[in-house]
């Protein structure tokens, strides 16, 4: 059996400095690097001899308006070794400016329409990805809608007082 | 030969006196959005030679609701009607997976008796769901006697249903912290009739087809897949199992109580539609052992959890107590706020692994939600599946899949 201390420290032994923000919520590993270590370490970790976290769980955004602009959307990955029952979680954040991370399609090819999701609803382009487009919403679509701006209700409504409902 | 060869060679001038000559053309085939064969809404655009397929492109989403974008809007405990709608063939299995996720965020134990009710309808709605996937994959290989044998039973799962949550498709069903209500004497009854009349007739279902040449003929080495290939494509459940990988969340992580329970995981060898289709019939049985442990084994004591902050107060409670009046309001209204945190909480449901990633920023409603529906993930796998096969093998592979459009388009 693994346990997060031992991968985190090959994970750190491997990738350095490019790998920092470990936590453990609720017992599951969770750790970020950089866009440019994410791909490697999707091989290391699905190719080393021991751990074999070969299964691609998730892939998803989550957009944080109100951090600092280089922080401001999350590419999340959830990955699985089904040999040792061991999951991880791995994070990359990215800058509103430049919203490029390669593409893990070569890596798994479930990663094709998990990423053309997150394409859709953050505007989060994976380079090198075979078919990026909209998936879910129709391709007319000018804007995408997950993202914090866009609230769910029209914020000009007067009959709805928030205060009213409990928001 | 790719598309624009024959189309040269389709088009060469004509000269007179010379006969003309056909090359084999391509056919391009819209299959769906509503063709009675996708069992949903989504569209296959299959490019044919002849009957063969070579090529295949799915449009999906034609069924989107926002679901992510609505949570985020919804206090914790209206969100378990969106999870109904999402694989609405099983949603007991969405609803439990939801209440423990935020379980797991809120730190609330839940009682055993609430687990094993718990436990119950999940497996109730694993038969319901895998009675549909096979009953209709027989209807696809133009048998349709045994679906209707069979779906008669899938009614009697509903009443069980109507009886515990009053709702039979889009159940709603337990809450956050336990259930709604006690297995009433009349819901254990309807329990206990399904568990001696259904075996029988499932039986009967099972001679129609598991060794019939026709369906055999029809099925087997149709829509193979490898393991390997079925693991890359985010594979899971009974259609990962049928390529012969054990992977079951109910074993690996278990929940809800799994671990009290003795079942087996069947697992198939080839990956193709016969796998699959036995792999959920297998997994019928194993649902029915579940559902008679846990019957036999129902711990006494509440069905709910001491969580007054998160679990509605009886009714008669909240006309005579100012506590209970105060915490109906409160959770009503959505005035709650939930713990800052951070869980992925993963269920078996009827086609794999569902998965809710939730992060929470301390507010009312979730800051963020996402669904791992495996519907979505595996349906990509579909166009490699089936080119180089007729049409109808197309048919039953996306069958045996059992692609649900409300679970795929979220």
């Amino acid at each position: 059996m693994l346990n997060n201390q031992s991968v985190a420290e090959e994970i750190v032994k491997k990738f350095g400095d490019d790998v920092y923000d470990f936590e453990e919520p609720f017992g599951l590993l969770t750790l970020t690097t950089t866009r440019e270590q994410i791909i490697p370490m999707l091989e290391y970790l699905k190719n080393h001899s021991e751990f074999k976290i070969g299964f691609l769980t998730d892939i998803t955004g989550v957009h944080f308006p109100d951090t600092t602009p280089a922080t401001e959307y999350c590419v999340v990955y959830h990955l699985h070794s089904f040999i040792h029952n061991f999951r991880v979680r791995i994070k990359v954040f990215l800058a509103e400016a430049d919203l490029h991370i390669p593409t893990a399609s070569e890596v798994y090819a479930s990663a094709n329409w998990m990423e053309r999701e997150t394409f859709d609803f953050f505007g989060i382009i994976f380079d090198g990805h075979p078919n990026l487009i909209r998936i879910l919403n129709m391709e007319e679509m000018d804007y995408h809608p997950m993202r914090r701006e866009y609230p769910l209700e029209d914020a000009t409504r007067e009959d709805k007082i928030d205060a009213l409902f409990g928001r | 030969m790719t598309e624009a060869n024959i189309a040269k060679k389709n088009s060469g001038t004509l000269v007179k006196d010379e006969p003309v000559q056909y090359v084999n053309e391509l056919t391009t085939l819209n299959l769906g959005p509503t063709h009675p064969a996708t069992h949903g809404i989504f569209q296959n655009v299959l490019t044919m030679d002849g009957e063969k397929i070579i090529a295949g492109e799915q449009t999906v989403g034609y069924i989107h609701r926002a679901f992510e974008k609505i949570a985020e809007r919804r206090p914790f405990y209206q969100i378990t009607t969106l999870t109904d709608r999402m694989n609405y063939c099983s949603s007991p299995i969405n609803n439990m997976g939801w209440h423990m996720t935020v379980e797991k965020l809120l730190g609330v134990e839940v009682p055993k008796r609430a687990q094993y009710i718990r436990v119950i309808m999940m497996e109730l709605a694993r038969i319901a769901d895998h009675i549909i996937c096979n009953g209709i994959l027989g209807v696809d290989t133009g048998a349709f006697t045994g679906f209707l044998y069979i779906y008669e039973y899938r009614e009697k799962i509903y009443e069980i249903y109507e009886e515990m949550c009053g709702a039979r498709l889009t159940t709603n069903m337990g809450r956050v912290g336990g259930m709604e209500r006690d297995l009433s004497k009349e819901a254990i009854r309807k329990i206990n009739e399904f568990l001696t009349t259904f075996p029988p007739i499932y039986r009967e279902f099972q001679r129609l087809f598991n060794r019939n040449r026709i369906f055999m003929d029809r099925t087997v080495g149709v829509g193979a897949i490898s393991a390997e290939r079925a693991m890359s494509y985010g594979f899971t459940g009974p259609n990962l199992r049928a390529a012969g990988v054990d992977y079951d969340v109910r074993v690996m992580n278990p929940y809800s109580s799994y671990e009290d329970f003795e079942f087996d995981i069947p697992v198939g060898q080839h990956g193709d539609t016969y796998d699959r289709f036995m792999v959920r019939d297998e997994e019928i049985w194993q649902s029915l052992r579940i559902i008679e442990q846990a019957l036999k084994n129902l711990p006494e004591g509440p069905h709910y959890a001491d969580a007054p902050e998160y679990y509605l107060p009886p009714k008669q409670e909240v006309y005579r107590s100012m506590e209970a009046l105060i915490y109906h309001f409160k959770i009503v209204m959505g005035e709650i706020d939930a713990p800052v945190g951070e869980v992925y909480h993963a269920v078996e449901g009827g086609n794999g692994e569902l998965g809710f990633y939730l992060i929470s920023d301390g507010g009312r409603t979730p800051y963020r939600l996402h669904f791992r529906r495996p519907c979505f993930i595996y349906y990509q796998a579909y166009p490699e599946m089936c080119v180089g096969s007729t049409i109808s093998d197309a048919i039953v592979t996306m069958s045996s899949l059992n692609v649900i459009a409300g679970e795929l388009d979220a």
